[in-house]
This record gives C-alpha cells, structure tokens and sequence, in this order.
C-alpha cells in the first residue's frame, strides 16, 4: 500500500527552464554583434532637410559620408559659428576632402571603388556656398556619384 | 562532519535578465537605412575644350534661386509650390514629335522632352534648406511625368519599377527584365538638370 501513496503524492516535475537562459543568450549574442554603434560624435548641428522624391542608401560599406554645419554650440568657442565639414572626427576644411576621398578610396577593395557613393549630410540652415565648395572639390577627386541625405517628408511645407 | 550537498542556485531569473538585456538591445539597434536625392556630378571641365552647344532659349527651363530662397523661374517670381506644375508644363509641351506628351503644345515651350533642359542657377547665399526642396520638386517633375507613362506602359508606376531594381531582394531574372523597361523610360523623360556654378555674389 505504501508503495500506492508514494506514488500518488509525487506532483508533475517541472519542466526544466535551465536551458532557457542558454537560448535567449544566444539572441542577445546576435543583437550585440549584429548592433553596429559606429555613429559618429558630431561636432556640428545636423539638422537635415526633408525631402520625398528620394531614393534608398543601401549598401553602407560603399558609401563616404561627408557632414556639414554649423558647430554645437559648446564647440563655438574653439572653432566658431560659421558651417564647417566634419570628415571622420574631426572638423575640416574644405581642402581635406580630396585626401578624404582618396584615404577611402584606399581603404576599399579595388573593384568596389566605381561604385562609392559620396553621401552628404549637410544641416539645412547652412549656405551653399559651402556646398558648392564641396562639390568643386568632389569633381577635382573626381567623385561624381553623391546623394543628399534628407529626411522624408513634404519639402514645399517645410520651407 | 556531515557532508552537504551545496544547495542549488536557483537559475530562473537568468532567463528575465537576459531577456532584459535582450529587449534593450532589439531597441537600441537601428537597422536604417539613409535616403536621399541622388545626383550624379559633372565632371571636372577641362581647358581648351570645345565650346558647348547651342541651346534654343524655348528649351530651357531656368530657375534661379537667390541668396534669400526666393524663386526666378523664367524671369517670373514663382512660389516654391507652384515650380512642379509649371516645370511639367515645360516638359510634357511637346511641340514637335511627342506622341506620348499630353502637354499645351505652346510653341514658345520645350520642342520634346528630350531636348527639354532645366537649368538650376543657386547664390552663394541660397540657404540648402531652399536649395534640396527645388531639386526635390524638380526631381519630382520628372517622375510624375515617368510614372504616367510607365504606368500606361507597363501598368506599374515608374518609381515602384526602380524601388524593386534597386531592391537586392529582387532575383536576378525579375531585374533583367524590369532593366530595359527603366531605360525605355528614361529615354522617353531624361534627366537633363543641369547646374550652373553658382554665382559669387
């Protein structure tokens, strides 16, 4: 009889959850990996324009970003309030984008570089003199395919 | 002594830590992608070469845009909101051998859109803000005019056409055949926006 009883109290085990860990450690591997938080400190206010007739940037290995603006306001003191070119990390002047260009050029695989794209990332308060500089000394480079980064949006009522 | 077992470390909150650490992640990663307005640069001039074609005066669209954003669109003042509609009467006039063009047929207007070209004339002191919206609607001139014919074509509107091409999710097959019916397109409305250097004062 005894042997009944044993058998009657034992409740239903518990599934394991010790492998649960296991699995969503496994996905939060790939998130982290996956996750690339390469973003650039900008030095300057980039407030893109908006603009809706436009077309996707894909293929980020093959793009050059070049950013343009007016400095944030605690780099002011150091470098001013008129627009400046961040290439990398730093604050440029316009004269540096030929190396720029040719510093990525480099740094690609040699069949890759016809298809570089220069994307601009250029805050809209600024001039287009500035832009105009930049494309002066994109053609010198002979760098010719760019794109405007914009944001989507109506253009006619933003302005 | 009495050998004890160590008692066992109860693991079932390692799994809401890591799902955690899971969802802040799955929040914080962007996956995105920039957009943006294409454009292709000329390329440098060199010197001593020949110089450029005549141009017909009734086949170009001038826009000139001053150093406080407003708009000279064919020596009259225009809004920004009006430069679409009036750079797709240009385009689409059709005087002369158009059979797809749907436009006034003014004779003082473009000959065809393939000899239709815009010129873009920026100051110094044009804000970019000013600069991105006329290449916005400029641009968009040109695919309202490509879409409508794709569109009565093809039954698919020209800028789905190019969103599926440039998609690398497109089999290979599906993009050689979408190819020839962009480049038909093209051929029918080409982009022909040309920029000047830009004024110094």
């Amino acid at each position: 009889m005894s042997k009944f009883n044993k058998k009657k109290s034992g409740e239903l085990p518990a599934i394991s959850t010790a492998s649960l860990p296991d699995i969503v450690f496994m996905l939060l591997f790939f998130f982290m990996v996956a996750t690339t938080m390469r973003d650039q400190t900008l030095l300057i206010k980039n407030n893109l324009p908006t603009a809706n007739q436009v077309e996707k940037l894909d293929k980020k290995d093959l793009i050059m970003y070049i950013y343009a603006g007016a400095p944030l306001e605690r780099y002011q003191g150091t470098y001013g309030t008129s627009a400046k070119i961040q290439l990398n990390d730093k604050l440029s002047d316009v004269g540096e984008i030929q190396d720029f260009i040719y510093q990525e050029r480099a740094s690609k695989r040699e069949e890759l570089v016809p298809f570089l794209t220069t994307a601009l990332k250029v805050d809209g308060d600024s001039k287009m003199g500035l832009i105009t500089d930049i494309k002066q000394e994109l053609r010198k480079a002979n760098a010719l395919k760019i794109n405007y980064v914009t944001k989507s949006g109506d253009a006619v009522e933003m302005n | 002594m009495a050998k004890r077992s160590a008692p066992e470390v109860n693991a079932g909150s390692m799994a809401d830590i890591a799902f955690l650490l899971l969802i802040f992640f799955l929040v914080t990663t962007t996956i995105e992608t920039d957009s943006g307005i294409s454009r292709k640069l000329p390329p440098e001039q060199e010197e001593n070469q020949p110089p450029p074609p005549v141009i017909k005066e009734r086949n170009l669209f001038t826009v000139i845009v001053n150093s406080n954003d407003e708009l000279l669109v064919e020596d009259k003042v225009m809004e920004l909101k009006d430069l679409r509609a009036t750079a797709v009467a240009f385009l689409d006039n059709g005087a002369e051998d158009c059979s797809y063009c749907q436009g006034a047929k003014d004779p003082s207007s473009s000959v065809n859109p393939k000899k239709a070209i815009i010129s873009l004339v920026n100051n110094r002191g044009t804000s970019y803000k000013r600069y991105i919206a006329v290449q916005n609607e400029l641009v968009g001139a040109y695919n309202e005019l490509r879409d409508r014919v794709a569109t009565s074509q093809y039954g698919e509107s020209f800028t789905s056409l190019e969103a599926r091409y440039n998609d690398p999710r497109t089999p290979q097959e599906a993009k050689d055949k979408i190819k020839p019916k962009i480049e038909a397109i093209q051929e029918l409305y080409p982009e022909k926006l040309s920029e000047a250097e830009p004024k110094k004062n």
